[in-house]
């Protein structure tokens, strides 16, 4: 990713975010910008990057709207009054202001578009892929590749989405505030699915973690809180990004594998962003409305602060998993807090809260887990048995590899 | 103004074939009372209440235009929850019909399921 295609991409947002309130379609505004986006990639390499290079988007942008609208003649009168045409570099003053200082402006819109993307009468895949188009300025191909799905299927649930947007007349507004409870846990579920993304859909050419897309999802994170300041989880989510991609550089080997918390490399953890986390989490722990995602954030600076593996806050960090469970009560929650509860207690007391978890059986990391707390109880042929239960449940090469490798260590073959 | 179907579905073991209990007064007064709520409004731009689904007659065209008429006594589909009524509101956009849709006591005992009409342009 060049630096001229970062530029586009966040520049592009922007204009999108607003072009769509000002054309009052979403389809029209992202075919309108991605045409804006192709002239660009065309001109500025030999041009040069224009000045004001949001304006000049959202100029060639209005134009191409306009001259859609005139290829359609199916729109009135109003929509084109609204677009008067002008010259790229010739910034009409309503675009100058956009670039100018009204970022308040342009993050209403961001924040409109996120509402609307993530409004919950559209389907929930629909939500994220839409949110990462729009927001993350990902395109359909790689939306289908972070979903595992044929690009034309994944095509094929946006189109659907949009017309969805526009037949149904989605609004493209931020909620007034007595609908927000009922409408804010779509909107951190998507930002939390875009970071998480950067991780999965990372390749062994990203590293461990696609950083442009974590820094993204974190940048969102950021805008929630400056439009919504008063949402704890709004805090949460972002205190949870950042104590997670703090650790981004110890989290692979040199030959991409994972590395275990345990045994990651501290030093190259970002302790600036860990600070940073700890701040927000004991600032909106304080105002007592805790969520997910602020407890998952605890989590994660608990583990963040410690100098050493060995000093870990297992108690807390286990009874924090308490407080989650409650909230939170999935399987995959109960398996960790066994494992915390295990480096908290013992191993016997993790096991009886691991084996208490019920509906896991073809999950590879529970039998993973209770093999090795067997292992360590000394339950040697439980423990083998409980390994190849893993295995069973078909893991990905690199767990795989990890398992094959505790069954060895077992005197055992796979 | 975007008119909207708010199309009320409940259980069809459900379906008042004796309408003379108290349970259905006091539904009547709930839907009189959405009514008169959504009448002042300027919402409601009408509606009705079905007679049940055994008294349904479904038809096809079979061959298309000029075809055979196939008559099939009974809704198009058996399905646990039917189609028992409609409002059709007028609303700015789907939130707001949802706010709507919500008062509807449909949605408190069965679903209501809010559909966009099509707007065609009148020549």
């Amino acid at each position: 990713m060049s630096a001229l295609d970062d530029v586009i991409r966040l520049e592009g947002r922007n204009v999108l975010a607003t072009l769509t309130r000002r054309l009052g379609s979403l389809d029209l505004a992202e075919d309108a910008v991605q045409d804006a986006v192709v002239r660009a990639l065309e001109t500025w390499p030999t041009r040069g990057v224009p000045d004001r290079p949001a304006a000049w988007l959202t100029t060639a942008a209005s134009n191409a709207a306009l001259d859609r609208l005139r290829r359609e003649s199916k729109r009135g009168p109003k929509e084109e009054a609204a677009m008067g045409r002008h010259e790229p570099g010739e910034p009409d003053p309503a675009d100058q202001a956009l670039e100018d200082g009204e970022a308040s402006a342009v993050g209403d819109d961001l924040l409109r578009m996120v509402f609307t993307c993530c409004h919950p009468a559209i389907n929930p895949e629909a939500r994220v892929a839409l949110s990462l188009r729009t927001l993350c300025g990902l395109t359909t191909a790689e939306v289908a590749a972070a979903f595992l799905v044929p690009e034309p299927t994944m095509a094929q649930r946006i189109v659907r989405a949009k017309r969805k947007i526009a037949e149904a007349r989605i609004p493209y507004r931020i909620p007034p505030d007595h609908d927000l409870p009922d409408r804010l846990p779509a909107v951190l579920a998507v930002v939390y699915v875009v970071f998480t993304e950067a991780h999965h859909s990372a390749t062994s050419e990203d590293g461990p973690v696609r950083v442009d897309l974590a820094e993204e999802a974190i940048r969102l994170g950021r805008l929630l809180i400056e439009l919504l300041p008063d949402v704890p989880e709004c805090h949460g989510l972002l205190a949870l990004m950042l104590a997670t991609h703090a650790r981004r550089d110890a989290r692979a080997d040199e030959h991409g594998d994972l590395v275990l918390l345990a045994d990651q490399d501290r030093a190259r953890w970002d302790h600036e962003a860990i600070a940073e986390a700890a701040a927000i989490v004991d600032e909106t722990l304080r105002r007592r409305d805790p969520g997910p995602y602020q407890v998952q954030a605890a989590i994660a600076c608990l583990h963040g602060l410690a100098p050493t593996a060995a000093d870990t806050d297992w108690p807390q960090i286990a009874e924090l998993y308490g407080i989650l469970e409650a909230v939170q009560p999935t399987p995959v929650v109960r398996v960790n807090r066994a494992a915390a509860v295990a480096e908290a207690v013992g191993p016997a007391a993790g096991l009886a809260v691991l084996e208490a978890v019920e509906g896991v059986d073809r999950w590879h990391l529970y039998h993973s887990a209770r093999a090795d707390l067997l292992r360590r109880l000394g339950r040697r042929d439980d423990a083998v048995e409980a390994y190849r239960q893993a295995l069973e449940c078909g893991p990905n090469p690199v767990d795989r590899r990890f398992l094959e490798a505790r069954l060895h260590d077992l005197g055992s073959a796979s | 103004m975007p008119t909207y179907a708010a199309l009320i579905y409940d259980d069809a073991a459900k379906e008042w074939e004796e309408p003379n209990t108290e349970e259905w007064a006091a539904i009547m007064a709930d839907y009189r009372e959405f009514g008169e709520l959504g009448g002042a409004a300027g919402v409601i731009a009408g509606g009705e209440a079905l007679h049940p689904t055994s008294t349904a007659t479904t038809i096809h065209v079979q061959g298309g235009k000029g075809g055979d008429l196939v008559t099939t006594d009974g809704p198009f589909a058996e399905t646990k929850e039917v189609l028992g009524g409609f409002y059709l509101l007028k609303c700015a956009d789907l939130d707001e019909a949802i706010e709507w849709a919500r008062q509807i006591p449909g949605a408190w005992h069965g679903r209501v399921e809010v559909r966009p009409c099509m707007e065609f342009d009148e020549e």
